[in-house]
């Protein structure tokens, strides 16, 4: 039995394997229409979540299959205080396979020993969020026609920003990548990804306070949001959350054919005057997630088409 | 000072001295019928001192418990008042139900049933990280 909890869970090879097949649904959809017929995906939220969940259910639609499951903690029996490896392995008797979504960080490991379907960690807390990351790593590919030998920038909530820890992980497997870290010193990427990653891999990385000193150099910058939820302390949250905004007049400075990435929802860090630049693509990662993902349910479910 | 030998059962030495009160309690020695003894700040050529602890009922041990608290140890296998065998300990690749998770945001933190599971992740370092959550025990 095959399940994604976290991105290394995939060898580079799988991962390209994964982007080369996205590509493909990308150009030939009538190919992929049937392929999951009387399939069944079951997404299971139990904390909300507008794209990841629908992006999920379009991508199951777009296969052919059919979707069930629930969009929060309070329309399933979690209300009622049933456990998540009970929930689990009940809506395993129903469905093929199963995206779920978890405040509680491993949560998707704990279901998997107990049932007998695939699972796809679709956001366990501020721990993992693998299929973010495929979403990040085909839009790079997309628009770059590389994932190796780039300058990517992070800036923001680089601390809890579970989608950059991924995508760092991620990246670091690809040769000639570099790393700029823009951040509050309060919010700076954690000292684990540091030692066990860069470090480890030799990757070469600085840390900033500043986006606009850095800007000039990027291929990529990827924004964050400032996450109100996963603070402890209201006041905190409040004083942190406009520190790092991107508009017009600080991508005026950054070079023609960067690239702007957003694991979205946005609040403010992004100026709404950035969704007309050319180099704004985070709402092509949204499309780009629906392909990789309808590319990752095939390789679960072991579909060949 | 003089301790019996024991007759079926074992003796775990080679303990890091001061360390046999944690391998008495994590072994739940104290729920035992049979006789336990501790013998502590033994001169030991090897270590300088060392404890030892003798347990005269033929129990199972945990030895991957024995191994996390302390990967020096020696245990002594006895039958019929003979050593008939000698277990080395090492440093176990995973423990399980010997410590817990401290993240409060871990799934361990409210699932019931749940197994607190470990993963040697830097022998050097004896780092261990959550099977769920991957932090750190510290």
């Amino acid at each position: 039995m095959r399940h994604l909890f976290d991105i290394v869970d995939l060898s580079v090879e799988e991962i390209d394997e994964l982007i080369s097949v996205a590509e493909d649904i990308i150009e030939n959809p009538d190919k992929y229409a049937n392929a999951c017929n009387r399939k069944k995906l079951a997404t299971l939220f139990f904390e909300p979540s507008t794209r990841t969940r629908l992006s999920f259910e379009a991508a199951m639609l777009e296969l052919g299959g059919s979707i069930l499951g629930f969009s929060s903690a309070d329309s399933s029996s979690a209300a009622k205080g049933e456990s998540v490896t009970d929930t689990v392995r009940t809506v395993g008797c129903y469905a093929d396979i199963i995206a779920m979504r978890h405040p509680k960080e491993g949560a998707p490991v704990a279901a998997a020993r107990r049932t007998t379907v695939p699972i796809i960690n679709a956001g366990d807390g501020g721990h993992n969020h693998p299929t973010q990351t495929l979403a990040d790593l085909l839009t790079i590919h997309r628009e770059k026609g590389r994932t190796d030998n780039l300058t990517v920038g992070f800036c923001g909530d680089l601390k809890f920003g579970r989608t950059v820890h991924s995508l760092v992980n991620a990246l670091s497997r690809y040769s000639g990548i570099k790393f700029v870290f823009v951040s509050p010193d309060e919010l700076k990427i954690p000292d684990y990804i540091k030692e066990g990653v860069l470090k480890q891999g030799n990757i070469p990385y600085t840390e900033e306070n500043r986006l606009e000193g850095v800007i000039d150099k990027l291929d990529i910058l990827y924004m964050t949001r400032v996450q109100r939820e996963r603070f402890f302390n209201e006041a905190d949250y409040i004083r942190l959350r406009d520190c790092y905004i991107l508009d017009n007049k600080k991508l005026e400075k950054a070079n023609s054919d960067l690239i702007v990435m957003h694991p979205l929802p946005r609040v403010n860090e992004i100026a709404v005057e950035v969704d007309d630049d050319p180099r704004a693509c985070y709402f092509k990662q949204v499309l780009n997630g629906k392909y990789i993902r309808m590319a990752l349910i095939l390789k679960l479910l072991g579909v060949k088409v | 000072m003089n301790i019996d030998s024991i007759n079926n059962g074992f003796v775990i030495d080679h303990i890091t001295a001061g360390k046999a009160m944690e391998i008495y309690e994590i072994l739940g020695l104290d729920k035992l019928d049979c006789p336990v003894a501790m013998i502590m700040n033994v001169k030991s050529e090897r270590m300088g001192k060392k404890d030892i602890i003798k347990i005269d009922a033929p129990i199972d041990i945990n030895f991957e418990a024995l191994g996390y608290v302390d990967s020096e140890i020696t245990v002594n296998i006895i039958e019929n008042g003979n050593l008939v065998g000698k277990h080395t300990i090492s440093l176990p690749e995973k423990i399980v139900d010997i410590i817990k998770c401290k993240n409060p945001r871990c799934i361990t933190s409210c699932e019931q049933g749940i197994k607190h599971e470990f993963h040697l992740v830097d022998k050097e370092k004896r780092i261990y990280r959550c099977a769920y959550c991957e932090t750190a025990y510290k």
